[in-house]
């Protein structure tokens, strides 16, 4: 019998640049937030209160322009989790995002959780496109040696040979790059290598041209890099080319300087894109086996620097999708002057637990050698 | 020697040396003589200045103390390759940065990680105990390595083995004891405090020897004993034979021919036994002398039959492009983009991925990377506008490139006489062949059509290799 179930799909969303916690899920009538936000806070009355929090002890509310993310969040599609760091932060955006990335808070690490875990979903390598990353480069959550893993700057451009504007001439010099590149007897062994890799690369380059071929959609998508890359994601998901993770980020959190202009903006443009693209899902009857899972290297200091706010420890993350229980994981940490750290939020709950999550319950992998040991995990998914 | 096999030994050495050279660099070089090269490349003059950092501190202030900012770092370094008239000199700085590799990922300060390669540029091509030395004091090794955690009271390993199993000798050829006996020697090695990091520039740090924090009791190193400190260490680890191996190794690997990768050392034999023995002589009979073995290794015959047989690096394609088409001669905008193309390859320069530095050869290649590569080099050699193509052009022209094979072979030539296999040269050639010969009555079409022909040269198996 075969299975009618579609295989587990993850989007990664890294917030890149160290989000303001504090700022983006506020204890708004705790006035520990208004003491140290002299500069760098929102207005009470902009932000979005959760109303099931609100005989909490300390309620919360979103940020005024997450509203696109509290509809998801009032259909009980959003998993709040909260004090999520680990310990000693080092405060620097490189380290922290390696950390996140290796799962290897004591060492430099040099595999990435994401690619293990397309190792595992792929251990022959019969897919050149089980994970890809939107942007520019690989990010190192996904770089393992011998793992294939695609790197799409800019779906609609896509491929080999691009800058070779007329259409015929390129077709050619495809046609002649797949021969060039086909197997042979008696070469060397890095000759070979060479060749399948560059046969791989082709085969996925045009596997995947015909995701926006095949795509339409009444959806659209605001004007931003992030709402363009969630919209390439939704096109090869849609395709049905068998990727499993997708991997993306938006940047830069880093509000040093100018957070009331700057955060606003930032997270207008991810809320209205996380919008945009499960409404596509939901249009295209593909929602019920993706989870969205959105992240960043730490939050930042509780208090402000009179114009933004600088590195910080513990941070939130969310999962979003059909399968997920929504509502609030974990505790706020206390913003009480004497529970921080250097000024900063402490982390309460290991990163790896969401990761031990991700891998177990959503893919059906043991966490253990892709996180790099044992952590609790939350019952967040269905 | 036919003068064209002349030129491409000539291309040869400038791609291993250097980061490429012009046709015109190429007529230039052969005419003065291979030997007269390796000493032009090994000892630059004041004609041959470094890469112009007044200029691109003129334009990109930000580029001279970066601090938490690596792109532009790495813009800064990628420049100085592009740019310099002393090409070794960068060579053996990116030769260090493989072998002592110091990352952004824990150091988060791209002004000592500038300095440090500044230190390489400085001192890389001197002695090697020197070196060593410098590399002791070195403020961004130190954090890297924790030796600034290193108590008389409280040993940390960190940087003492390191020395050891990376730096110099290689594994399985010291004990535990002597790990701990080095990194005792090194205890009060330190930098001096780190005031901490503003949001966006850094404090600069600086060697400091803190007499209270050494520990001055005897050590028992590698069979000898006394009360030694960091320097004697290093003496004691230049006198061994593994740390000559190791390090011309690493040369070899490095500028000669593609080794298995490093922790795979102590089991495989060297690619060219009798070649690395040779190196090892003159590097121990000079004492150490860096210039010395870089000469004897250039002007070898097991390098000059070693064409093609190394993949080249991420930064060696960026570079070596980049040269080749004359682009950023000037620090023109777009160029901080230009420090990112390698880590789009999978070489974060300023940032290798740990302590044990980069895997190499075909370790380069995976899907993504390959791609990047290819089109990446496409872009630039099929750009007419740049004025490196553009010379390229002009000299096609002159020569009275016509035909297919006369196209592809001329090409070939200005991709710096790559060796094509007969099998590629002949697909290429059909290739060219279903549009005729080249018009030169319409020249902006036959530009178009060169500028496609070497995009397509970038993009085969061939070319990956330097």
């Amino acid at each position: 019998m075969t299975s009618t179930k579609k295989d587990p799909v993850i989007v990664v969303l890294q917030l890149t640049g160290g989000n303001d916690y504090f700022n983006t899920v506020i204890p708004y009538d705790n006035p520990l937030y208004y003491d140290n936000r002299p500069y760098v806070k929102y207005d009470r009355d902009d932000i979005i209160k959760l109303e099931d929090t609100k005989d909490w002890e300390q309620p919360l509310g979103f940020m005024p322009q997450m509203g696109p993310i509290k509809e998801l969040y009032d259909q009980g599609k959003v998993a709040v989790i909260h004090g999520v760091g680990y310990k000693d932060s080092p405060r620097s955006h490189f380290r922290s995002m390696d950390i996140w990335h290796t799962c290897e808070p004591d060492k430099v690490g040099t595999e990435g959780w994401a690619g293990r875990v397309a190792r595992e979903l792929d251990p022959n390598k019969e897919n050149v496109l089980t994970a890809i990353n939107f942007g520019h480069g690989l990010p190192r959550a996904l770089a393992v040696p011998g793992v294939p893993v695609a790197a799409i700057a800019d779906l609609s451009t896509y491929g080999l040979l691009t800058g070779i504007s007329n259409q015929d001439q390129r077709s050619k010099a495809l046609d002649l790059f797949s021969r060039m590149y086909s197997p042979t007897v008696g070469g060397s062994f890095v000759t070979d290598y060479l060749r399948s890799t560059g046969t791989d690369a082709m085969v996925g380059a045009d596997i995947v041209k015909v995701a926006p071929e095949r795509y339409s959609s009444t959806v659209e998508y605001p004007n931003s890099p992030i709402a363009t890359h969630l919209r390439d994601i939704a096109q090869v998901y849609f395709a049905d080319l068998g990727t499993r993770i997708f991997y993306t980020q938006h940047a830069s959190f880093d509000t040093h300087a100018g957070e009331m202009a700057g955060h606003p903006m930032l997270w207008n443009d991810v809320s209205q894109a996380i919008s945009a693209f499960f409404e596509d899902l939901k249009e295209h009857d593909a929602s019920d086996n993706v989870v969205m899972y959105l992240f960043s290297e730490f939050g930042r200091r509780v208090h402000d620097n009179g114009s933004g706010t600088d590195h910080g420890a513990a941070g939130v993350s969310f999962v979003i999708g059909d399968q997920v229980k929504g509502g609030h994981y974990g505790e706020y940490p206390s913003a009480k002057n004497e529970d921080l750290e250097q000024g900063d939020l402490v982390p309460n709950y290991d990163f790896r637990s969401d990761y031990a999550m991700l891998v177990e319950d959503w893919f059906g992998l043991d966490s253990k050698p892709i996180v790099n040991g044992s952590f609790e995990k939350l019952p967040i998914l269905k | 020697m036919s003068h064209k096999e002349d030129l491409a030994l000539m291309a040869h050495l400038m791609r291993r040396a250097g980061f490429g050279a012009s046709h015109d660099d190429l007529e230039r070089c052969v005419a003065q003589g291979y030997e007269a090269t390796v000493e032009e490349l090994v000892n630059p003059t004041e004609a041959q200045p470094g890469g112009d950092m007044a200029t691109m501190l003129r334009y990109h202030p930000s580029f001279l103390l970066p601090g938490g900012t690596p792109f532009s770092g790495q813009a800064n370094w990628m420049y100085q390759m592009v740019s310099t008239k002393r090409p070794l000199v960068e060579k053996v700085a990116l030769f260090w940065h493989h072998v002592f590799a110091t990352g952004n990922s824990k150091v988060d300060n791209c002004d000592q990680l500038l300095e440090q390669i500044q230190m390489f540029r400085d001192y890389g091509m001197g002695n090697y105990k020197q070196l060593l030395i410098e590399l002791s004091k070195n403020p961004a090794m130190i954090f890297w390595l924790d030796n600034n955690e290193n108590h008389r009271d409280a040993v940390n390993e960190n940087w003492g083995r390191e020395l050891l199993e990376l730096f110099s000798m290689g594994v399985s050829n010291y004990t535990e004891v002597d790990v701990r006996e080095a990194s005792r020697a090194f205890t009060g090695w330190t930098i001096s405090a780190k005031p901490p990091r503003q949001p966006y520039g850094r404090f600069s740090w600086k060697f400091d020897y803190r007499e209270e924090d050494h520990d001055d009791g005897e050590k028992s190193f590698l069979g000898e004993v006394g009360n030694f400190g960091g320097e004697d260490i290093i003496d004691i680890v230049c006198s061994q034979p593994a740390t000559a191996r190791f390090i011309c190794r690493h040369l070899y690997n490095f500028f000669v021919a593609d080794e298995v990768q490093v922790p795979a050392w102590t089991i495989e034999p060297a690619r060219d036994e009798d070649a690395l023995e040779q190196m090892m002589d003159v590097f121990i009979e000079s004492e150490y002398d860096m210039k010395a073995v870089l000469k004897f290794m250039f002007n070898s015959d097991f390098f000059k039959n070693a064409r093609y047989s190394k993949i080249k690096s991420p930064a060696e394609v960026v570079a070596g492009t980049l040269r080749l088409v004359g682009e950023f001669q000037f620090p023109e905008p777009g160029i901080l983009n230009i420090g990112k193309e390698p880590t789009y390859m999978g070489q974060s320069i300023l940032d290798p991925p740990s302590v044990e530095g980069w895997y190499t050869g075909s370790e380069w290649i995976n899907s993504g990377s390959l791609l990047a590569r290819v089109n990446f080099v496409a872009d630039r050699v099929a750009n007419t506008d740049l004025p490196g193509v553009k010379k390229i052009l002009d000299r096609m022209k002159s020569d009275g490139v016509k035909t297919p094979e006369q196209l592809i072979d001329a090409a070939t030539e200005h991709m710096g006489f790559l060796q094509l296999s007969d099998e590629t040269r002949q697909q290429l050639i059909d290739n060219a062949q279903t549009d005729g010969d080249l018009d030169w009555a319409n020249e902006a079409a036959a530009g178009q059509r060169i500028g496609e022909t070497m995009a397509l040269i970038g993009a085969t198996t061939e070319y990956q290799f330097g």
